[in-house]
């Protein structure tokens, strides 16, 4: 899958999810500082990435996600 | 030549069984966000967005786990239209005692007046009441009790770290109780329950003295694998998740109870279906949070008599337990 493509979907889970605007969304933003995604948020969001994806997303790798970018090339080199 | 064995004979029970009352005992003290504040680095807003809680029940000093057991023992029999005397054994859910030895069960029973009944304690945490609500319906059906007082009392002041604000912030005092009765028909469905030891480290004591969990991953379980648990117990019942009128989960955490009512609401729970919230105002009490929230339900009128309850418990072991109710 293109990282365009992967970064279409976590935008679709930030807004389901998390009630993140979809305009706010770039690859440079923090979940934590910038979109206000708390660290249960997250979970939620590495759940539903994982049924979407097809990815394992460990809660110990969870914790270097730290921006939308980080969390597209995860994806891109697990899934 | 072979010895004649006597045959022994077995007792037997009735064919269903039924809660014939709850009652419920917390904290004294009311503790606000705010007041934690005063001593720990949060504030009102973050404990209410993370945990759903405004405001948590502590007990005082003089209230201790067994006091409290004794009082909402005492109401969930008076609530039943019985007496003391009319109950044979009392199962108590805890994992909160100051010490292994004496159980909380048998000196509560003596308070309440129970004479000489089956008394022990049920170690499953959080999901203690389930896991008591089940041995106490097969004790009935077994024949072995003829009306067992079910308790779930916790009292997580002495086991909190009140400088750890990550758990200070969830925990409260509190006990919850229902009476198991005989029945003409089951209205206490099959229990789905079960354990994952190999989670064990995911909720345990810092330091052997303090309540410590894994938040992320606690809550990734809870989120995702207690909601099936829950279906497996309405399945088993006979009915359909169309057929329940409330879910009482355990008290954990708000999220986790929405999280677990948004996925049974997909696989056909209706969106009318009441969901317990009691958190906000009384705080985690792990094994008793179940009976407190009905009992605090059905005194505010959210709960009628014949109503199809699902109750689900889950917590350290990890345990988790679930079954169909009617309520009384």
């Amino acid at each position: 899958m293109a990282n365009e493509d992967i970064q279409k979907g976590l935008v679709d889970i930030l807004v389901e999810v998390a009630g993140v605007e979809a305009d706010d969304v770039d690859l440079d933003k923090s979940f934590v500082d910038d979109l206000d995604v708390d660290s249960l948020s997250m979970v939620e969001v590495a759940v539903q990435a994982e049924d979407k994806f097809g990815v394992k997303i460990p809660d110990d790798e969870l914790a270097n996600l730290k921006t939308v970018g980080d969390a597209v090339n995860y994806i891109a080199s697990n899934a | 030549m072979t010895k004649q064995r006597p045959r022994l004979s077995l007792r037997t029970g009735p064919v269903g069984t039924r809660i014939l009352g709850f009652g419920s005992s917390t904290g004294n003290r009311v503790v606000t966000n705010h007041d934690l504040t005063k001593r720990l680095d949060t504030s009102d807003e973050w404990i209410r967005e993370r945990v759903g809680i405004v405001s948590r029940k502590l007990a005082d000093p003089d209230q201790s786990l067994v006091t409290m057991a004794i009082e909402a023992g005492s109401k969930a029999i008076a609530d039943a239209g019985l007496s003391p005397t009319d109950v044979d054994a009392v199962v108590f859910a805890t994992c909160t005692m100051p010490g292994p030895i004496p159980n909380a069960a048998a000196q509560t029973a003596d308070a309440i007046g129970i004479r000489a009944g089956a008394a022990f304690d049920l170690n499953a945490a959080c999901a203690g009441f389930s896991y008591a609500l089940n041995t106490a319906s097969d004790l009935v059906r077994g024949g072995s009790a003829r009306r067992v007082l079910v308790i779930g009392a916790e009292r997580f002041t002495d086991w909190v770290d009140w400088d750890d604000r990550a758990n200070a912030i969830i925990f409260a005092d509190g006990a919850g109780a229902a009476v198991v009765g005989p029945a003409d028909e089951p209205m206490i469905g099959p229990v789905s329950w079960g354990s994952a030891g190999d989670l064990a480290h995911l909720i345990y004591l810092r330091e052997g003295r303090y309540i410590f969990q894994e938040g992320q991953s606690v809550f990734r379980w809870a989120t995702t694998q207690v909601a099936p648990v829950a279906e497996r117990a309405v399945e088993a019942a006979g009915i359909q998740l169309s057929d329940i009128d409330a879910l009482i989960p355990h008290q954990a955490n708000a999220r986790i109870v929405d999280a677990i009512a948004k996925r049974l609401r997909s696989k056909g729970a209706r969106e009318d279906m009441v969901v317990a919230k009691d958190i906000q105002h009384t705080g985690n009490t792990s094994a008793a949070s179940i009976p407190i929230a009905i009992d605090h339900m059905r005194s505010a009128g959210e709960l009628s008599k014949g109503d199809v309850m699902l109750l689900v418990g889950f917590g350290a072991g990890l345990s988790y337990a679930s079954q169909v109710v009617v309520c009384p």
